[in-house]
């Protein structure tokens, strides 16, 4: 079997101390494989966010093991862990979290700045980017004057800036009306199945249900459901690829 | 890609006028009260480090120039004889009464230099010539003092402690530190005028020879008389100006608000600086959660201050120069030497440095979950 692009094993994360102590995960294990989407969904504060930063080298677990592409990042060192993020994992916000003072092409080649990737490369990529995620016309345009659901498209162009092999996002539908979401979650599924990302998106949006290959729930930062049986609806649109890959499961 | 940094400065053009505005009032204000400090501080001493002497002879204990006690001129002469003296020369600096057209009184200070020896006498001559106060009622004041003294023009007969005396010339740019207007006129007049016997002088001007070690000839004329101190132009410069800056109240108070004016400075500085950067503190979450180091984030937030200092700075130098112009014709000497401009650059740029790295430290603290809240 393939070494999983996201392995947790027995993780939990406590906030403060004490009598404060908040337990925002308890004993949580997940793998998500390359080209599979993994839905995390839950009610609000079930830990959903905290699992999300965890696994995206944001957030050290209280205890517990995290490993990216087999990797242990777990006792890395706080200043270790931005290297990670950066040639492993991009990030996608509810809140898009775009640059205000930078275009939609600034935007992404910031992504690849970061990377040292600059000049006329950046400039190609930033514009294979953007015409992955369908925005070839908008790359001098300022975030303020798109529309949310291009914004999320930028970020997701962003976000793919580094080539990370695993793609976070978090609530990318909350700020979207369900026709700019849906091309969102489309997108999303397209950079899993059709590139081979690992994508893992958190929601409270039923309606994407359809897009992922997995779905799990999490309550009181602990998974309580998980298998695939329970969501017939969902096996219905999945494509062989990511049926294959639930089948493995 | 135009940096980040510069992005975030320039891209709201009103939000950085207002940082820029922070910041020039900032430079301005500090250039403005440390050029008031130099104006009055070089105000005290302008006729001594102007004199063109090397070696000053005046009563023992002297604090400050004004202050002078008479004593015999023949002091003079066994200082003429001494080696090393190229010259030597008489000099009176003293308080009289200037009785204006509208019969009110004014005081002056009486200045009586040699006008055939060099040391001593008015500079920035803008109407008359040290020559021509060779007349023995001749006195050339500054233009400034003009209003001040009600003097209208070359030639105007006045009175000064009752005694007639006729306004020969005009300097220019030449004030004192106290409200007392410098009258220049020959050693002679001069005597007359600040009621100084005719066997008295008050200082005695050296000018050594070329080559002559002026400390050595200290020395040397110290040990011809008990009676006088004698102090190098540099010394007697300093005396006087530490006296007036800091034995009196004036320049404490001045050298206070220009304390005063670096510390307001750094503090409208600094809240600028931090300002713009807590503007975009979500964004350099954003950064940190898309694996940008520490130190590419310090880069942008030090390039942001680096670039709001030397803009800051050259808008604020051209206020300065401005208000430097404006105060020659007012009150007060602003004085903006190019040390003083240059100095200012470093200033600023460590204002804004330094202002930033208090951002930093907030930025360093910056939890990257943040960027998942909403």
């Amino acid at each position: 079997m393939k070494t999983p692009a996201i392995a947790v094993r027995g993780v939990t994360k406590v906030f403060g101390e004490g009598d404060a102590a908040v337990r925002a995960l308890g004993g949580v294990d997940l793998d998500v494989a390359r080209g599979e989407v993994v839905l995390l969904m839950g009610p609000s504060g079930s830990g959903k966010t905290t699992l999300l930063s965890v696994m995206g080298c944001i957030l050290h677990p209280t205890a517990g093991s995290v490993r990216i592409h087999g990797r242990e990042v777990t006792g890395l060192r706080e200043s270790e862990l931005p290297g990670v993020r950066l040639e492993n994992i991009g990030f996608v916000f509810q809140g898009f979290n775009l640059f205000p003072t930078l275009t939609a092409a600034e935007n992404v080649e910031l992504a690849l700045d970061l990377k040292n990737v600059g000049g006329r490369e950046a400039k190609r990529r930033t514009r294979e980017l953007l015409e992955l995620v369908g925005l070839s016309d908008k790359f001098d345009v300022y975030p303020e004057d798109l529309s949310g659901g291009q914004k999320q498209r930028v970020a997701i162009a962003r976000a793919l800036g580094g080539d990370p092999q695993i793609v976070l996002a978090d609530e990318p539908t909350a700020a979207l009306d369900w026709s700019s979401g849906r091309t969102v979650i489309a997108l999303l599924r397209e950079l899993a199945h059709e590139r081979g990302r690992a994508v893992v998106i958190v929601t409270h949006d039923t309606r994407v249900l359809g897009f992922g290959d997995r779905f799990v729930h999490i309550e009181d930062g602990r998974i309580v459901k998980e298998p695939a049986a329970e969501r017939p609806h969902m096996v219905a649109l999945e494509p062989p690829a990511a049926r294959a890959a639930l089948g493995a499961d | 890609m135009a940096s980040l940094a510069w992005r975030n400065l320039f891209h709201d053009k009103v939000r950085f006028s207002v940082t820029l505005t922070g910041i020039v009032f900032a430079i301005v204000l500090i250039i403005v009260q440390i050029g008031l400090f130099l104006g009055f501080s070089t105000a005290t001493t302008a006729v001594i480090d102007h004199s063109g002497a090397d070696l000053w002879i005046g009563s023992k204990h002297v604090p400050y120039i004004e202050t002078g006690a008479a004593f015999s001129e023949r002091k003079l002469y066994p200082v003429l004889a001494t080696p090393g003296v190229e010259t030597a020369t008489k000099y009176a600096v003293r308080w009289s009464q200037w009785k204006r057209a509208d019969g009110s009184n004014e005081g002056v200070l009486i200045v009586g230099f040699d006008p055939d020896k060099p040391p001593g006498g008015p500079w920035n001559i803008v109407a008359g010539d040290v020559q021509g106060l060779k007349s023995p009622d001749a006195v050339m004041i500054d233009t400034f003092y003009q209003q001040k003294l009600q003097v209208k023009q070359v030639g105007q007969v006045v009175e000064i402690e009752g005694r007639r005396a006729r306004v020969a010339g005009f300097t220019q740019g030449i004030r004192s530190f106290t409200t007392s207007p410098y009258v220049f006129t020959t050693f002679k007049n001069g005597q007359n005028y600040a009621q100084l016997r005719e066997d008295q002088t008050i200082y005695i001007l050296v000018k050594a020879a070329p080559g002559t070690d002026i400390a050595a000839l200290k020395r040397q004329l110290a040990a011809l008389d008990a009676d006088v101190d004698v102090f190098t132009t540099a010394e007697f410069s300093r005396r006087t100006r530490f006296y007036w800056m800091f034995t009196t109240g004036a320049g404490i108070a001045v050298l206070l608000a220009a304390l005063m004016g670096l510390v307001v400075g750094v503090v409208v500085v600094a809240q600028t600086i931090y300002a713009t950067t807590m503007d975009h503190l979500r964004e350099f979450g954003t950064l940190k959660a898309m694996g940008a180091s520490n130190r590419y984030i310090y880069r942008v937030i030090l390039k942001q201050a680096v670039l709001s200092a030397v803009i800051g700075y050259a808008v604020a130098l051209v206020v300065s120069v401005f208000v430097v112009r404006g105060s020659e014709s007012g009150g007060a000497a602003i004085l903006l030497p190019w040390e003083l401009g240059a100095a200012m650059f470093f200033v600023a740029l460590a204002m804004c440095i330094g202002a930033s790295v208090v951002s930093i430290n907030k930025v360093t603290k910056l939890d990257p979950a943040m960027v998942f809240k909403g």
